[in-house]
C-alpha cells in the first residue's frame, strides 16, 4: 500500500515540478537574479496551502498528527544551506527538481546528479568531522516548532497553540505570494542597490 | 508555458498536503545518500551488514540513527526511494504530454544560452560542481529544498526557517552576479 501511495504521489510532484517551471534552470535563475518571480509566488503559495490544509486538519482530527516529521535545529542547517544555496543558483537544480529535469532529457541535469552522488558520498566520509566538531548539536531546543501543536512529539518554541500559529503562517505565505511583485529591481544591466 | 502562479501553487500545496495525510512529508536528497550506498555495497559487500536488531554499515553516517540509512541501502524498495523514482517517471510523462523539450533546451537552458552562448562543456562542469556542493550541503543541513524548506516551514519547524535563510542568503548573490545582464 505504501509503495502504491510512493507511486502516486511521487509521480504528482514530478509531473507538477515541470509544470509550473521548477525543473527549468531558466526560471530557477530567473527566480534567484530577481528578474521573475512567478516561481517564488508558487512556492509561498504551496507552503502557505499546505500549512493550512494541514494544520486545519489536525485541528478538525482529520489529519494524523503522527505524521508530522520535523527535523532538528543546528548551526550545520544554515551552513548546509548555503552551501546548498550557493549550489542551486550556480546550477540551476535541487535535489529534487534535477532529477527530474534529468528525467525530463536535459543532459546538464545529468551532470549534476553525478556531482550530487559524489558531494553525498563526501559528505558520508567526511560525517565524523562534522559529528565530532559541535556543530551538529542541538540549538534552539532541537526539533522544535514555532508553537506547540497538540499530540505532536514536537515541543514549542512559543507556548503558543501549535496549530493557530501554523494556519496563521500558512496565511502569512499565501499574503506574501499575493504583494510580491513580478519581479524586483530595474533588470537589464543596472545592478541592484545593496 | 508554466502554469498560472496561483493554479501551480495550490496544486504543489495540495501535493505536500496529501504526503502528510497518507504517509509523511516530502524529502528528497536522502535518496542520493541511499543510492551511494547500494552502489558502495555492490562494490563492497561489507559496507552494510545485517544485525540482530536490524542493519549497521561501516560507514558512520549510514550506521547513524539505529541504522536506518543502512537499512534502506539493504531494502531498497522503500517508499522514499520508491518516491524519488516515480517523481522521474511524473515528469518525464509531463514533459513528454506538452511535447517534450527541444534539442536545444536538451543540452543547453535558455538562460545559459542567452548569458554564455553555445559553451555546453562549462555549463556541464558548473552543473557538476554545483550538484557537489548541493548535496554535500543538504546532507550537512539534514535536508534540501523539499524537505526542509517546504515540508519543514510548512510545519512551522525552526530548522526549516533556518535552512531558506541560509539557502536564499547564499543563492541570490550567486544568481545576481552570474546573470547581472538580464537573460
Amino acid at each position: 500500500m505504501e509503495i502504491l501511495l510512493a507511486i502516486v504521489i511521487g509521480a504528482a510532484f514530478g509531473a507538477v515540478l515541470d509544470r509550473i517551471g521548477a525543473t527549468n534552470p531558466t526560471w530557477i535563475g530567473r527566480m534567484l537574479a530577481l528578474t521573475n518571480l512567478n516561481l517564488m509566488k508558487t512556492i509561498l503559495l504551496a507552503i502557505g496551502t499546505g500549512s493550512i490544509l494541514m494544520f486545519a486538519g489536525q485541528m478538525l482530527g482529520l489529519v494524523d498528527v503522527g505524521h508530522m516529521s520535523v527535523k532538528a535545529a543546528y548551526a550545520g542547517v544554515f551552513i548546509g544551506g548555503l552551501m546548498l544555496g550557493a549550489g542551486w543558483a550556480a546550477s540551476g537544480f535541487c535535489p529534487g527538481t534535477g532529477v527530474c529535469a534529468a528525467a525530463s532529457g536535459r543532459k546538464d541535469a545529468l551532470f549534476f546528479i553525478a556531482g550530487g552522488l559524489l558531494g553525498a558520498a563526501a559528505y558520508m566520509v567526511t560525517y565524523p568531522a562534522w559529528k565530532a566538531s559541535g556543530l551538529l548539536n542541538d540549538i534552539a531546543g532541537g526539533k522544535t516548532t514555532l508553537g506547540s501543536v497538540p499530540g505532536a512529539k514536537y515541543d514549542g518554541l512559543m507556548a503558543l497553540s501549535g496549530d493557530l500559529v501554523g494556519i496563521v503562517m500558512g496565511l502569512a505565505f499565501v499574503v506574501i505570494a499575493f504583494v510580491l511583485p513580478e519581479r524586483i529591481g530595474g533588470g537589464g544591466v543596472t545592478v541592484p542597490a545593496e | 508555458m508554466t502554469l498560472d502562479w496561483k493554479l501551480g501553487g495550490v496544486l504543489l500545496g495540495l501535493v505536500f498536503f496529501l504526503a502528510v495525510l497518507l504517509v509523511k512529508p516530502i524529502g528528497v536528497s536522502t535518496q542520493f545518500v541511499i543510492l551511494d550506498g547500494i552502489i558502495g555495497d555492490a562494490v563492497n559487500s561489507e559496507l552494510v551488514t545485517k544485525t540482530d536488531e536490524g542493519y549497521t554499515s561501516s560507514n558512520a553516517y549510514l550506521a547513524k540513527s539505529g541504522g536506518k540509512y543502512a537499512k534502506a541501502v539493504a531494502n531498497p524498495l522503500n517508499y522514499s526511494f520508491i518516491f524519488v523514482l516515480a517523481m522521474m517517471a511524473g515528469a518525464y510523462a509531463s514533459v513528454r504530454a506538452r511535447g517534450g523539450l527541444s534539442a536545444q533546451e536538451r543540452s543547453l537552458p535558455e538562460i545559459w544560452r542567452n548569458t554564455y552562448g553555445d559553451t555546453a562543456a562549462k555549463r556541464y562542469a558548473l552543473a557538476f560542481l554545483g550538484g557537489f556542493v548541493v548535496l554535500y550541503g543538504a546532507r550537512l543541513a539534514g535536508g534540501c529544498t523539499s524537505g526542509h524548506m517546504m515540508s519543514g516551514m510548512m510545519q512551522t519547524a525552526v530548522s526549516g526557517y533556518i535552512f531558506a535563510a541560509g539557502a536564499f542568503a547564499a543563492a541570490v548573490p550567486v544568481a545576481l552576479m552570474m546573470y547581472r545582464k538580464e537573460s
